[in-house]
């Protein structure tokens, strides 16, 4: 007995020793071994960080006038947390809010629901953050609005009020700057888990587009975090730290808000007057710049009021924003467009005729028409000039000279059985001027255009050749005409190689080139300039909010042009004579500055969503005065009809604000300004 | 028994000098221990809520003094002498136990039926005070030797199992499974260090675990403890009950590190992020505040207090004293390392409290009282 009974406490013993040593070994590990994992877990426990959005910086045009302010506005928000445990999920809270906030339910409605929760086709107006932040209903509300909403919070759970900044676009000269300015919006999960390593709180709003995308770091400025420490219940037991907001800078643009609201509404009227004259004029876009890539006005049609972001964006306003029918007002044609540059790309054209030993001082025949194989080549208006000098045929835009030229030099490169290395002066007169490459412009999703050479050709048939050596299977029953049917074949055969057809179309800017307005305002530029083409710049400067220049962004150049001195001059005199002796004469009758520039009239393949053919592309590419340039214009009307009684006639009125004729008084009697202006930063809080 | 009147009160006069100065030593560290840590727990919390931070601490403090009384009082009789009053002590405990499930006598606390309502706010939970009268009761039973006899007859272990079975019943019915696991383990432990039968042992083993599986299976076990067992098994399972609280325990402790976070500075504890921390997780106070170095020490306490007890049951050749001593021993034991053990989420979530370190009058009161019986024992072995 004593023996077993001992043995069994002996035994209890080692197995009580092993508990503990269990208890020791789970101490260590979750101390020591483990503690740092753990202290992280407690401190994302017992730590709540406050974020308070820093003042956004005002965006000033060169004067310093304000295009992007802050108001102080009221926020009506709606917790989901809330809302979602109402029995119906909170919808007849939302209508009762809807009715006193004087709004559209269904606006109300989408804009509480995250963009994830409603299929893709009714996204529109949803909200772009998170379910965990108060969403805003509107913030725009009125004292006695909000009043009526919080205190009755039987009625209306889970809706709060905010005294909140709003960004406002003030238009204090009519100017919309929609393109250019951008907007603000909620920092969505794609922004918090971005690549580039930018650091955002849940609840900042950060640039979206334009400026206020491309400069949202200065904007922004950085956010307070009060840091506290909280028990269980939420409540808060101490301040662990708290750090103040430190206010966004200041963005200076090159733009001038005057001549800003000009050049929107002269882009509007030519619009207008394209379609008055029977031409659809479904777009256009319009940029003015300096001679060093100073973009001083930049324009896009359709445009919006930028304001719409922050007063609460509704359904239809939301829908219409990408819709066709109302013609894509996001869309920033100055750089997101692409359209065949037409005549106004003779430029080009010329300077490769030089580098291909063609002289500029004989004359040329300008027929009516120029047969090239089985096709006929007809001249603009189908009429004959006789022979005329190279300054007449850039005046009087004559395409026949440059079928024939470029032919001749596609022949000299070996026609359909390219030589080697073909000297290709078309093309690279092309690239030098800067077709087919961004411009560096300080705006997102810059369109590169087109410019179709033989690596482009190539590229184009490795992915179509399917198509169309396929076409009478793939193609819709539509499309099988004989006509159609025959390209078809064509572009099976040899779709893959620069066709004589392709260069003579490439040498009047028509074919497969396209151009965005920005590409031609720094090709222009360098014309006039003298020959650089230069980064377009729209932002000036970056200044403190206590007016410290902290950045200049000083003009680059990205290239020059590769042609001669005798030949860019013979260029400048020739853009003149297109306005004094040619296509663009009437346009500019009675001006008394003294420009220079080219119009451009670019036939467009393909339809409208009705069925009907497309109309015309208007370009007029310019620069002012012709002997000292100190402006560069461009405008074009996509659908526009001619290019100098649509395009021209707009250049000419922005001429007349810029230089203070037809009774107009001059936004530039001096030049664009050259100091950084002082900015009133009082402006920042004002309502 | 006029002689062993004279020899108490000659040792009434030597006071703590008979007994076994080690454990003494451990036992009052850890409740000092306690009291600071209890204080810890609620000082912050009470103070925010305006009310005194105080009032663990003072009635923590009387806890401690009154049981330390009882302790006194356990080594004053032979308990030798004790065991005639064993049948009504065990009769006291089985009443308690059926009081305390008479509703209005019986207050319902996390569920369970287990505290009886005291005047003046006090209460107490007859469950405690029933693990001694168990234990007293087995010993008695158990150590009972016809002469010749290596262990104790079928008929005794199955007397000595009615013992502990009709308080057992009565507890399950409370239901405070936490307190019936620990009664079994210290049962099977005193049958096993009597000398019975091995079958006896192995027997119970296999009713233990049937029974618990019975209990799960028929819905005995309520759903409250299902979600208690499911969230050992995966903490994120239930994150807003057990399963959090679970979590919390964990991070709490883990946060502390070497040195912790310092006494009344741990930000886990003082946002009362667990639950119950100055009762059933006062361990966690401990890990955060006191960190690996302080803990190790309370456990190295309860490993020193353990292994005298082990070293009384050797000494005493006398069974009954043995029992008792083992039957204290193994419900130590096995109460510590489920209540600490549950804190570092190495068993399931269950209701008792860790000896000496956590709040409470009748625990306290339960220990004390063993710890006296263990002195008693070690006092009166020559």
């Amino acid at each position: 007995m004593r023996e077993r009974s001992a043995l069994a406490i002996i035994v209890a013993q080692i197995f009580v020793a092993s508990l503990m040593i269990a208890l020791f070994g789970r101490l260590f590990y979750l101390q020591i071994a483990d503690g740092p994992r753990y202290q992280q877990a407690a401190l994302d426990i017992q730590s709540r960080d406050i974020v308070t959005p820093a003042l956004r910086g005002l965006i000033v045009d060169s004067e310093g006038e304000p295009l992007a302010a802050n108001k102080a506005g009221l926020m009506v928000t709606a917790d989901r947390s809330v809302l979602d445990r109402e029995e119906d999920k909170g919808k007849s809270v939302l209508n009762r809010v809807a009715q006193v906030l004087e709004l559209d339910p269904n606006d109300v409605y989408v804009r509480t629901r995250l963009c994830g929760e409603l299929p893709k086709e009714e996204q529109n107006g949803c909200w772009n953050g998170n379910r965990y932040q108060p969403i805003p209903i509107t913030k725009d509300a009125n004292e006695a609005q909000v009043l009526k909403l919080l205190e009755r919070s039987d009625v209306f759970p889970g809706i709060n009020a905010e005294p909140v900044s709003i960004r406002s676009y003030p238009s204090l000269f009519g100017e919309r700057g929609t393109h250019v300015l951008g907007y603000i919006g909620p920092v969505t999960e794609g922004d918090l888990n971005n690549e580039e390593g930018k650091r955002y709180y849940r609840n900042e709003l950060i640039g979206k587009a334009g400026m206020e995308y491309v400069y949202d770091e200065e904007l922004r400025g950085t956010p307070g975090v009060r840091t506290v420490i909280v028990n269980y219940k939420e409540s808060v037991t101490r301040e662990s730290r708290n750090i103040a907001p430190i206010s966004g800078n200041h963005l200076v643009l090159n733009i001038n808000a005057r001549l800003q609201a000009v050049v929107e509404r002269e882009l509007k009227s030519s619009v207008l007057r394209a379609r008055s004259n029977g031409y659809r004029g479904d777009a256009g876009a319009a940029v003015v710049t300096d001679l060093n890539g100073r973009v001083l006005a930049m324009a896009s049609y359709p445009d919006y009021d930028l304001n719409i972001w922050e007063n609460g964006i509704t359904v239809k306003q939301a829908k219409e924003l990408y819709s066709e029918a109302s013609g894509v007002p996001a869309l920033s044609r100055a750089v997101q467009g692409v359209f065949a540059p037409a005549s106004t790309f003779k430029v080009v054209s010329l300077s490769a005729a030089v580098a291909a030993n063609y002289s500029l001082k004989t004359s040329y025949d300008c027929p009516a028409t120029v047969q090239i194989g089985d096709r006929t080549f007809k001249n603009f208006d189908s009429k004959a000039a006789g022979k005329i000098s190279m300054t007449t045929a850039m005046a009087i835009s004559c395409d026949s000279i440059w079928y024939q030229i470029a032919y001749d030099e596609w022949v000299r490169d070996g026609g359909l059985k390219p030589k080697s290395n073909p000297n290709d002066h078309f093309f690279k007169m092309a690239a030098g001027f800067g077709v087919g490459k961004k411009t560096g412009i300080d705006l997102p999703s810059e369109q590169k255009g087109r410019l179709p050479n033989r690596e482009w050709k190539l590229a184009w048939y490795e992915d179509n050749k399917d198509f169309y050596c396929n076409y009478e299977k793939r193609a819709k029953k539509s499309q099988r005409t004989a006509y159609l049917i025959e390209i078809a074949r064509e572009n099976c055969l040899d779709g893959d190689k620069v066709r004589a057809g392709d260069m003579v179309n490439f040498s009047i800017g028509q074919g497969d080139v396209l151009m965005t307005p920005i590409q031609m305002a720094v090709m222009y530029g360098a014309i006039a300039n003298g020959g650089q083409l230069m980064e377009p710049m729209v932002a000036r400067a970056v200044v403190s909010p206590t007016n410290k220049v902290l950045k200049e962004f000083e003009p680059k150049v990205t290239g020059e042009l590769p042609i001669s001195r005798p030949t860019l001059k013979f260029l400048q005199n020739s853009l003149r004579a297109v306005v004094t002796n040619g296509t663009a004469t009437g346009a500019f009758s009675g001006l008394r500055t003294e420009v220079s520039g080219k119009t451009g009239t670019g036939q467009v393949f393909g339809l409208n969503l009705d069925g009907s053919a497309k109309d015309d592309t208007s370009w007029f590419a310019s620069y002012a005065p012709t002997k000292n340039p100190k402006f560069v214009v461009v405008m074009m009307v996509s659908q526009g009809g001619f290019g100098a009684s649509t395009s021209g006639l707009g250049v000419r009125r922005i001429y007349e604000d810029i230089f203070g004729e037809g009774g107009k008084k001059a936004i530039f009697p001096t030049g664009p300004s050259s100091r950084i202006p002082a900015i009133n930063s009082s402006l920042v809080s004002r309502s | 028994m006029k002689s062993a009147m004279t020899n108490n009160r000659s040792e009434r006069r030597r006071f703590l000098s008979g007994s076994d100065p080690v454990l003494n030593i451990a036992v009052l560290l850890l409740s000092i221990l306690g009291i600071i840590l209890v204080y810890a727990a609620t000082r912050d919390w009470f103070a925010a809520n305006d009310q005194d931070p105080e009032y663990y601490l003072k009635r923590q403090i009387i806890n401690v003094v009154i049981g330390i009384a009882l302790a006194y009082g356990a080594t004053l009789v032979d308990y030798r002498v004790l065991r005639a009053y064993t049948p009504i002590l065990w009769g006291i405990g089985v009443l308690g136990l059926t009081a305390v499930l008479i509703p209005g006598l019986g207050s319902v606390v996390n569920g369970a039926r287990s505290w009886i309502s005291l005047p003046g706010g006090f209460q107490i939970q007859p469950a405690e005070l029933a693990k001694i009268t168990i234990i007293v009761g087995m010993a008695l039973i158990l150590s009972e030797r016809e002469s010749g006899e290596k262990g104790p007859s079928d008929r005794q272990v199955l007397y000595s199992l009615i013992v502990a079975a009709v308080p057992i019943f009565l507890i399950v019915l409370q239901p405070d499974l936490g307190t019936v696991l620990i009664i079994s383990a210290a049962v099977v432990s005193i049958i096993a260090i009597s000398g019975a039968r091995l079958r006896w042992v192995v027997g119970l083993l296999i009713v233990g675990v049937t029974g618990a599986y019975i209990a799960v299976a028929t819905g005995e076990v309520s759903d409250y403890q299902l979600n208690r067992l499911r969230s050992f098994i995966d903490p994120y399972a239930d994150p807003q009950a057990s399963g959090y609280q679970l979590r919390q325990a964990r991070i709490t402790i883990g946060s502390g590190g070497l040195l912790g976070k310092g006494l009344f500075d741990g930000p886990q504890t003082n946002g009362r992020f667990v639950p119950e921390q100055q009762t059933d997780f006062i361990f966690t106070v401990s890990g955060e505040e006191l960190g690996f170095l302080g803990s190790s020490f309370i456990l190295f306490l309860y490993t020193v207090i353990l292994m005298r007890g082990f070293s009384i049951a050797k000494r005493t050749n006398d069974l009954f004293g043995r029992l008792v001593t083992m039957g204290v021993v193994a419900w130590f034991s096995f109460q510590i390392f489920q209540n600490i053990g549950m804190t570092m989420g190495l068993m399931p979530m269950t209701g008792v409290p860790l000896p000496f370190l956590s709040y409470g009058g009748s625990s306290m009161f339960a220990n004390m009282i063993a710890i006296g019986l263990l002195q008693n024992v070690y006092q009166r072995t020559r």
